[in-house]
């Protein structure tokens, strides 16, 4: 297959940045996309050029390193699926494909298409975790959680921290991705504990890093690799309030 | 812990969003229910007993007071989120498919109610301040049925009320379930009763609304 790439060169954060056309050719319809990008830094290397550089590791779906907004789409035109998971035969022969990187004030732009995300490290830092150690893994059913819990926490958990939801925002909101884990964590016993301080801290450091709020586009939902819910939007929002409204109100830490 | 992020932080906005748009929805049902009285057949008698009550009663006017603050939060907040949310993305996709992933009336909620405002503005210049002015220098208020009556036999006003009702309808169909998620109740065995009563509303109340001035025009109403 032969396709016509129209990729984003950006040298560093001060570049401004632009799109170069490279033609791409003899790509086999079952490489994925990101085997197509090593194809061609191959070629730009032996001609001497800069490859393109983005962000990638364990090629099977579950990092979340791969990034890449694709022909307008958040890791390209298929449902849950992340970039290294997304095969040229979902493309048509000779097609241009046009290759962004996130796009979101709070992840700027390193190098070509590979962005900045500790933005989202930063807020897991300021809730997303349990304070103590819980100690080694204790027998099942000694502490009892209902099935449909564990289920709805487990699929919460499924969040790879990729971004799309953020880059595919039209608020560049990266709601989903935080009420995932609050959701995630607020289910269960060991977590439930935190959960007041957890959503008003994680939502404030969130604020902080200049992501927008929800409108409930769901376009996140959409766009997310995982196929997180955007009902855990609805618990983070209740968690919220319920987290605001307390009389003694969530022990912050100052930061 | 203060007070202060309930309202200020990006979940907080969406809270003042929420509250006042729901505040809203409850007001067009009032609003509705007494415009709807001029189908009454006896020449706007009801209607104007109605109006006369909702004019001259003083806890009417300490609500019309609530309903303009609420409108105006709703207003300016949703303004101000619009621009703040824009300024989040300082550089744009140059390709962006985002019809393959929402919904073109959930992403333009900031636009449908900046129409809405514009249709706002002309209402209240068509009725409430004629007949506020008439009722501080008079004591008496319009002839509001009169007044509609006079008004609606222009068509071009008729067409401007009926687009005003079209850009209701698309941000109500979002607005409604917006709200409810936001304040996390669009959410599981809720979501189908929500859905479900949000766009009976969504359809409902624009049409009821939009009946008056077709009506009018087409002499329907006596």
């Amino acid at each position: 297959m032969n396709f016509t790439l129209k990729v984003w060169r950006q040298k560093d954060s001060g570049d401004p940045g632009h799109f170069e056309t490279y033609p791409v050719t003899g790509i086999l319809e079952d490489m994925s996309f990101l085997e197509m990008f090593d194809v061609l830094n191959e070629r730009l290397i032996v001609e001497g050029k800069d490859p393109v550089a983005f962000d990638h590791d364990c090629r099977e779906g579950i990092c979340g390193m791969c990034s890449m907004y694709i022909n307008g789409r958040a890791h390209g035109p298929m449902k849950a699926t992340t970039t290294c998971q997304l095969f040229m035969r979902h493309f048509r022969d000779g097609e241009t494909i046009v290759v962004e990187p996130w796009r979101a004030a709070p992840f700027p732009v390193v190098r070509d298409l590979v962005v900045d995300r500790s933005a989202f490290d930063r807020i897991i830092e300021a809730g997303g975790f349990i304070s103590v150690n819980t100690g080694n893994a204790v027998d099942a059913n000694t502490i009892p959680v209902e099935k449909d819990r564990a289920e709805a926490a487990f699929a919460a958990a499924a969040c790879i921290g990729c971004g799309a939801c953020a880059a595919a925002c039209i608020n560049s909101s990266a709601l989903l991705f935080v009420a995932s884990k609050v959701a995630h964590l607020s289910m269960l016993p060991q977590g439930f504990a935190e959960r007041r301080s957890r959503v008003v801290q994680m939502v404030a450091q969130m604020d902080r890093e200049g992501f927008g709020s929800c409108s409930n586009t769901r376009a996140c939902e959409a766009e997310c690799p995982k196929e997180i819910s955007y009902s855990n939007i609805a618990k983070l929002n209740l968690e919220y309030l319920r987290a605001s409204l307390s009389p003694q109100g969530p022990v912050v830490q100052k930061k | 812990m203060q007070w202060k992020q309930l309202l200020t932080s990006a979940v907080g906005k969406k809270f003042v969003m929420g509250f006042t748009g729901l505040f809203l929805v409850l007001f067009l049902i009032v609003h509705c229910s007494i415009n709807f009285c001029i189908f009454v057949p006896d020449h706007g008698k009801t209607f104007l007993e109605v109006a006369h009550f909702m004019g001259f009663n003083w806890i009417m006017h300490i609500l019309e007071l609530g309903l303009f603050v609420g409108i105006f939060a709703h207003i300016i907040q949703g303004w101000a989120l619009t621009l703040q949310n824009r300024n989040k993305r300082p550089v744009q996709y140059a390709v962006s498919r985002r019809n393959q992933n929402s919904t073109w009336y959930s992403r333009s909620m900031g636009l449908l109610g900046t129409l809405i405002f514009i249709f706002l503005l002309v209402h209240w210049a068509n009725f409430w301040a004629p007949n506020r002015y008439h009722m501080i220098t008079g004591g008496k208020e319009l002839n509001l049925f009169e007044r509609m009556k006079s008004l609606f036999s222009h068509g071009w006003l008729v067409i401007f009320y009926l687009a005003g009702l079209f850009s209701l309808f698309w941000h109500l169909l979002h607005g409604f379930q917006s709200a409810f998620r936001t304040f996390g109740l669009d959410s599981g065995k809720y979501i189908p009763l929500i859905r479900g009563i949000g766009t009976a509303y969504s359809i409902l109340v624009p049409v009821i609304f939009a009946l008056m001035p077709v009506s009018i025009y087409f002499g329907w109403v006596s």
